[in-house]
């Protein structure tokens, strides 16, 4: 088995081209100097990236409203979902790891429920309870409540649904490794419970909530199935996509896309770096 | 030390997050669903208990159909996923070595770190009648006219394997990492094949991971929305896009509640049955992943 | 007001539901001393220890420090300072933090703790060490941090967990000088535990033998070597010949123990009538190629030496005596008539009635 065949190491080379050849060609056409994102190669341009739409008829990404409304939105929700997911994923993991209570196994199942469940069916089941809740409301309250209507805010509630639970799974994971002793050290030499929190064990979670962090905001950035049942008016960039290719788009929409690869290239990136930095 | 009624609060204020979680955005949302799909219209903006909504998924073909149509196809896809994935995860897991290994490892993960839509995209751009395949073989004579590619099973599954490919090779890989190397010597050593080591020793060890990764991509899989819909078009037919239909479409939300619940629990009922063949827990297997 | 005790154990019981871990435990410890509490793994020292540092409550009895009880009180204000089995070293911080951890948190300046825990280092020969990286550390070297991190906060009392266990032979011999040197120097009270009974016996004031929750003895090494008083001490502290017979006729302290195989031996103890058990240390079988020179004895044998166990200045003789089941021990002598003596060679061999320990079983 330590010799692998031509065979073998034919299909491996293969396999890695058959997974990077779709990517690769979103990235080129981003260049491509034509309205329409498909071959011919008619020659190199940045117009899909900075044009003003006087060359094509339709602007280039960092030009255009709708991307850039739409770029907008997906931070708007990814950003708070991140935050939250680290600050609550860090209260979990404290529960799951220290705590004791009855009824202790059935929550950590619980907890792992999201992960099973189609994100459609996540996306439909907080639509239809929120929509519930929001009429409800409203006839007592006699005014619109906007904000648990399909829009950006429902979105932020239905991925955290289950990014909460792989962030409160990474945070525990890290927890779990954490020697106590070190925390009965600081204690012994006088340090306050605070203190021991904030010097020696928030510390050394630390690339755990920065990873963390980085693996919300990914997840919320290419979440799909989930966003599509909970969007509003305002839409974020899978849902901005999805519409365009749909419909028929112009190459923007391989320079969004090479963003996006490039961005996550990044962020995957500073998370490789982080990572080792806290072993 | 803290008094217990202290300890108690704390234990309480910590909890909560989780309980809100849980509760607000799990439990209760799918009590709604469930509740939804037993409403039945009886008059207009009358509803009342009953089967309506499940009736009429068992009698509209289109309906039934749709469904045992995605299940079917969502097997063959993992199947697929997983014969193409094994060879990758064990050269990945056995052969390759150090920088190398890590390096193969993280190919593998970026493309899952882009979006679905990105991927999809790219293969819209090889396939369709004016993409990159059909340009080529005009290019070279091989057809005369544009061909396409897209808006058939094949597209697909082509699509589904694709993005599947990534969530069973690492399952696969961790599993296989374990096996001693001296255990397969042995198996050489005393006369087996090639062919006989793997199917009797190599393949028995990693089937905690093929069953971790066969869970996870079929979830995925029957769940998946844009992949058919993009790459099938009319002909993709799988039953998320029912679902979409009656929910936003239609505003039919206690027939798509029903829709729902029923892609919950062939999701569920999958997960179970490859619990039971490992006898591992949720929580193993997903630690797997 | 200066105190004649630093520690001070009353009655410490310690139950973890029926099981009791310290079971009425009271000891005193006096300033500048070094104790050690030695017993085998599960007798309860490391409870103990964790009781006086404040991260167990003892379900019942008082510890008090300078004559202050310190019921109550949380571990991080009592004065005494933990050096931790692990060592607990954080890693995240440097050498030079880690020691002016303690500092820190008393609200001492950054710039005046960073004096302190550099003076500190130096002093236990760390000297510029300050900026490194804990993890970059050898075994000995983070020891000295780990003490040296106690000790910058000059406490009343300092307790040892086994401190030595990770360390290589060589390593551990030096560092029991070492500690010793240390705690003299700075004329701290040390509170140590340990297993291994040559740690305890090299550095020590006194020593504690605890077995099952309960202390068997405490006196100092010599007492506990020479005078033990309970089987266990006697077999636990320091190599032993042990025998199992009947003791009979008492008087004056001295007893007839009768082994199953006939052998009369004579030795020192209080019970008779029963089942008892006699102990003879190796150096204090003397040796001699004939009887004569043994006349004086009180128990005289013969036998053939069976096994030549070479250590060293440890080495020890194998004899395969008449009347013993089980060969007896004696020291190798490396000097004198016998150096040499091989494997299977005839020796008379006997011991005095003072130098056997007897007690019931």
């Amino acid at each position: 088995m330590n010799r692998p065949s031509f065979a073998w190491k034919l299909y491996i080379a293969a396999f890695y081209l058959f997974l990077f050849a779709p990517l690769l060609i979103v990235a080129i056409f981003a260049f491509n100097a034509s309205p329409f994102p498909s071959p011919p190669w008619r020659g190199f341009t940045l117009e899909w990236f900075t044009g003003s739409g006087s060359v094509f008829g339709k602007p280039g990404i960092l030009m255009d409203p709708i991307w850039l409304d739409s770029i907008g939105n997906s931070f708007k929700v990814a950003v708070p979902v991140a935050l939250l997911a680290v600050l609550i994923g860090t209260v979990n993991a404290w529960v799951l790891e220290r705590a004791e209570f009855p009824g202790k196994t059935v929550l950590a199942m619980m907890m792992l429920w999201p992960l099973v469940i189609p994100g459609v069916v996540l996306g439909i089941s907080i639509l239809a309870f929120f929509s519930r809740v929001a009429n409800g409301l409203e006839d007592w309250l006699q005014t619109d409540l906007d904000m648990l209507r399909p829009g950006l805010p429902l979105v932020v509630l239905g991925q955290l649904s289950f990014i909460l639970t792989i962030a409160t799974l990474i945070i525990a994971a890290r927890l779990r490794k954490f020697d106590r002793s070190l925390e009965e050290a600081a204690f012994d030499l006088g340090a306050s419970r605070a203190r021991v929190l904030r010097t020696v064990t928030l510390p050394f979670l630390s690339p755990a909530l920065i990873g963390a962090g980085l693996v919300a905001l990914l997840m919320s950035f290419e979440n799909f199935n989930t966003t599509l049942m909970l969007v509003g008016s305002d839409a974020p960039l899978p849902i901005t996509m999805y519409g365009q290719m749909r419909e028929g788009a112009t190459p923007a929409i391989n320079a969004v896309s090479l963003l996006l690869m490039l961005g996550v290239g990044g962020i995957a990136s500073v998370f490789a770096l982080t990572s080792k930095a806290g072993r | 030390m803290m008094t217990k009624s202290a300890q108690r609060l704390t234990l309480f204020l910590l909890l909560a997050p989780a309980i809100l979680w849980l509760g607000l955005l799990i439990v209760l949302p799918h009590v709604e669903i469930l509740v939804l799909s037993f409403s039945e219209r009886v008059a207009p903006r009358v509803y009342a208990f009953g089967f309506g909504n499940y009736l009429e998924f068992f009698t509209e073909p289109l309906y039934w159909r749709t469904f045992a149509r995605t299940a079917g196809m969502s097997i063959l896809v993992t199947a697929l996923t997983l014969v193409l994935a094994f060879p990758i995860a064990l050269y990945i897991a056995r052969v390759a070595q150090g920088r190398l290994k890590a390096m193969l490892l993280l190919l593998c993960l970026l493309p899952f770190w882009v979006s679905e839509l990105v991927r999809t995209l790219g293969w819209m751009m090889i396939l369709r009648e004016t993409g990159v395949l059909s340009y080529v073989l005009q290019a070279t004579g091989l057809t005369a006219e544009r061909v396409e590619f897209l808006y058939n099973d094949g597209a697909v599954i082509l699509g589904l394997v694709y993005g599947g490919l990534l969530f069973m090779i690492v399952p696969l890989a961790n599993a296989l990492e374990s096996l001693e190397p001296a255990v397969v010597e042995a198996g050489f050593d005393l006369g087996g094949s090639r062919w006989t080591v793997l199917r009797r020793i190599v393949i028995p060890h990693a089937m905690p991971g093929i069953v971790a990764g066969s869970i996870i991509v079929f979830m995925l899989t029957v769940g998946n929305f844009a992949t058919p819909v993009l790459l099938g078009g009319k002909n993709g037919l799988w039953f998320t896009e029912q679902i979409y239909a009656q929910f936003i479409t239609r505003f039919n939300w206690p027939q798509g509640a029903a829709f729902g619940m029923l892609l919950l629990l062939l999701s569920s009922a999958i997960v179970w049955l490859g619990l039971r063949l490992t006898g591992q827990s949720l929580g193993t297997t997903l630690k797997q992943a | 007001m200066a105190h004649s005790t630093d520690l001070d154990l009353v009655n410490v019981i310690k139950r973890f539901g029926s099981h009791a871990a310290v079971n009425d435990v009271s000891f005193s410890v006096a300033p500048g001393e070094f104790f050690s509490i030695l017993g085998p793994s599960g007798c309860g020292k490391t409870t103990l220890m964790r009781m006086i540092a404040g991260f167990e409550h003892p379900t019942s009895g008082d510890i008090r420090i300078r004559g202050q009880s310190m019921i109550g009180v949380p571990a991080n204000k009592r004065p005494v300072n933990m050096v931790f089995q692990s060592l607990a070293l954080f890693p995240m911080m440097s050498v030079g933090e880690n020691v002016a951890y303690g500092l820190t948190c008393r609200g001492v300046s950054r710039a005046e703790a960073e004096e302190r825990a550099n003076r500190m280092l130096e002093r236990v020969g760390l000297k510029d060490f300050g900026e490194r990286r804990v993890t970059a550390l050898s075994g000995g070297q983070r020891q000295r941090v780990a003490i040296a991190r106690c000790l910058v906060l000059e406490p009343t009392l300092v307790l040892l967990d086994e401190p030595l266990g990770a360390l290589d032979l060589k390593l551990r011999e030096h560092m029991k000088i070492e500690l010793k040197q240390l705690q003299s120097t700075f004329n701290t009270t040390f509170a140590y535990i340990t297993h291994d009974q040559s740690e305890a016996l090299v550095m020590s004031d006194r020593i504690a033998v605890m077995n099952q929750g309960r202390f068997e003895q405490v006196g100092s090494p010599r007492e506990l070597y020479h005078n033990p008083a309970t089987p266990f001490v006697a077999s636990f502290v320091g190599e032993t010949n042990k025998w199992q017979g009947e003791a009979s006729a008492a008087s004056n302290g001295s007893v007839s123990v009768r082994l199953p195989s006939g052998t009369v031996l004579q030795g020192q103890g209080k019970e008779a009538n029963k089942t008892s058990l006699a102990f003879v240390r190796p150096e204090a079988i003397a040796l001699a190629q004939d009887a004569s020179a043994l006349g004086a004895l009180a128990n005289r044998f013969e036998g053939r030496v069976s096994a030549v166990l070479f250590d060293g200045a440890n080495s020890s003789l194998l004899i395969d005596t008449v009347g013993f089941e089980q060969p007896v021990r004696a020291v190798l002598p490396q000097a004198g008539p016998l150096a040499g003596i091989e494997v299977g060679a005839p020796v008379h061999l006997g011991w005095t009635a003072d130098a056997m320990k007897v007690f019931a079983a």
